[in-house]
């Protein structure tokens, strides 16, 4: 068969319409929320964790009892219409309890994250911009730190400091940093040489500006999947010391300080370990599965 | 090489003096007098106090603290009469140990087996519950583990002896409780490590030359596989042989790490520093080791 030109057609060119993108652009961060919401499990998880704030604030007064009033007339009691959740050794009201302790866990465990980060996130980012004698003793420091065993110094720091939110907070940063930081020194020294950055500088862009408008912003997805894997890790921290006893001390309670309760209780009143026990764990698997998403759709590495 | 292992060695010792160091002031620190109670008259408690050392000035005490250690010295435990803490690590090492390593044992072999598992049915069913699996440990804390165990299995069932540590009917759920976390670690990364491995060249040479299945999986892929799991092993044999605060705790099992926080609910100073040396002494210098270790399996990684 032949070709001729009588099968082709000029059709031209039209300047107008030849450079329209025909897709719809998207940013970084569109693109990612379009990933994370096709991620069944993590929208799920994203939803639990939610509820569960939500109850923190809510939960507490939806019974008519309170979270620290001792009822010695009916303690130990099984869940029932009366008391949702039960009652402890006290004849506490368990629902009441449970969610005080969401909020105190769920704010250790986010606090102690965004304090982490930030340390982290300067530190971090001092080092890999600045270089030398500075990243050579911060990064020194950090390895010190990585090779102490994490729990050792925590329970010491409660000790001294004795009980409550506070001294929890400082001790999960005062080990929790170093991670943080390793990460973010990464991502800068990876940055660091490449075109925008130069370009940045030739401009005349302070150290500042470039750490802060640049180079953060760009690692920003590596931050976020760090800082929603460190809260499961502060909440268990939280949960493990309070669960040896030198975490929350009561009246005021925390999930770890459920548990710990509930253990003792257990032969008697399991459903006293139990709910506590599957509190934690959801939430820390929630967590867990959130973080997971989250890598997924925000690591550029694992695009196709 | 070696320049490189005398610079982790030299770190190592470093991080070990640091953390002595540290830990013997943070130690003074705590609020408290280990000799004050009820029965004790203030002369009885000062001459104790003398008796231990404990009257004289901070940096005196230090130095002949460092002095003892460089004999290996740890000094008496402030608590338990007439017991050295050397002698209390003689005791509770070995269990704490035992403990660890049928810990690691199972969480290990079982890890293992999950992350091949599903790594060979990816995003298949088995490969789902895997992973469920995976993360379930990694997301329920060993304490409530521990005690769910404990409830079940000894008080509900009473199959197994609810705590101590006198025979294998003791050592089971303890090792379960223990090994569940790093079991779950170990079966993701052996996953993502078979899955990396899978398109390899060599994999595909395997296949051209004929090899059937169960050759190049067993010879070829877990082999090269296992490898990245080897690094996350060194910190973890470290962290379940000196024993969990937990788990010992939960099932009353005289280890280092029940004495650990049962000495600083005593404030027995001289425990509480002497098994913090111990541990973290162990901590690092395992990391060293398996820095080395990784050196010899992997040769790319040489310097």
């Amino acid at each position: 068969m032949e070709i001729t030109s009588s099968k082709f057609k000029h059709i031209g060119i039209n300047s107008e319409t030849n450079q329209t993108i025909v897709r719809p652009s998207i940013t970084y961060w569109q693109d990612a929320w379009r990933r994370l919401r096709s991620n069944k499990a993590a929208i799920f998880s994203l939803i639990l964790i939610a509820i569960f704030t939500l109850f923190a604030f809510v939960g507490p007064t939806m019974t008519e009892y309170d979270y620290k009033t001792n009822d010695y007339l009916s303690i130990n009691q099984f869940p029932s219409s009366e008391h949702w959740f039960g009652t402890d050794e006290l004849g506490r009201d368990l629902w009441e309890r449970v969610w005080e302790g969401a909020k105190v866990s769920l704010f250790i465990g986010l606090m102690a994250a965004l304090v982490q980060t930030t340390l982290g996130i300067i530190f971090g980012g001092i080092a890999g911009l600045f270089g030398g004698k500075v990243d050579m003793i911060i990064m020194r420091i950090v390895d010190i730190l990585i090779a102490i065993p994490y729990m050792i110094v925590v329970i010491m720091i409660m000790v001294i400091m004795g009980s409550g939110i506070v001294p929890i907070i400082i001790a999960l940063t005062i080990t929790g940093w170093v991670d943080m930081a390793r990460l973010v020194r990464g991502q800068i020294l990876q940055l660091k040489n490449q075109e925008f950055i130069l370009a940045a500088r030739t401009l005349g862009a302070s150290s500042g500006r470039l750490l802060f408008k640049h180079l953060l912003p760009n690692s920003l997805g590596v931050i976020i999947i760090n800082l929603t894997m460190s809260i499961p890790r502060a909440i268990f921290s939280e949960a493990f010391l309070s669960f040896i006893g030198i975490g929350i001390k009561p009246p005021m309670t925390s999930w770890g300080q459920l548990a710990n309760i509930g253990a003792r209780a257990m032969r008697i009143a399991p459903y006293q370990l139990l709910i506590p026990g599957i509190f934690i764990s959801l939430t820390m698997l929630a967590l867990n599965i959130l973080g997971d998403g989250l890598r997924d759709c925000l690591d550029p590495r694992l695009r196709k | 090489m070696s320049k490189y292992l005398l610079k982790r060695f030299l770190i190592s010792i470093l991080t070990i003096w640091i953390l002595i160091t540290i830990v013997f002031f943070l130690v003074r620190l705590l609020p408290g007098d280990p000799f004050i109670s009820d029965k004790v008259t203030p002369e009885i408690a000062k001459n104790m106090l003398k008796y231990y050392g404990l009257d004289k000035p901070m940096h005196e005490q230090y130095i002949v603290f460092m002095k003892n250690l460089l004999r290996g010295d740890l000094g008496y435990s402030l608590r338990y009469k007439g017991r050295t803490v050397n002698q209390i690590v003689i005791d509770a090492f070995p269990r704490s140990a035992d403990l660890g390593i049928r810990a690691l044992i199972f969480a290990v072999i079982a890890g293992l087996m999950l992350g091949i598992i599903a790594a060979l049915n990816q995003n298949k069913n088995w490969d789902k519950l895997s992973m469920l699996i995976a993360i379930l440990g990694i997301s329920v804390p060993s304490f409530i583990v521990g005690a769910l165990l404990q409830y079940f299995f000894a008080v509900k069932l009473g199959w197994l002896p609810a705590a101590q540590w006198k025979g294998f009917a003791y050592t089971i759920m303890p090792s379960f409780a223990l090994g569940l976390g790093t079991l779950a670690l170990v079966a993701r990364l052996m996953r993502a490590s078979m899955l990396e491995v899978v398109n390899q060249d060599y994999i595909k040479t395997a296949k051209a030359k004929g090899l059937n299945q169960a050759q190049i999986t067993w010879k070829y892929q877990i082999r090269n596989a296992i490898l990245p799991v080897v690094t996350v092993l060194g910190p973890t044999v470290a962290y379940l042989t000196t024993g969990t605060f937990v788990v010992e705790q939960i099932f009353a099992i005289p280890g280092l790490g029940r004495h650990y926080v049962i000495s600083i609910q005593n404030l027995d100073y001289s425990l509480t520093l002497g098994l913090t040396i111990f541990f973290g002494s162990f901590l690092v210098l395992m990391n060293f080791v398996v820095d080395i270790v990784y050196g010899i399996v992997d040769p790319r990684i040489r310097l």
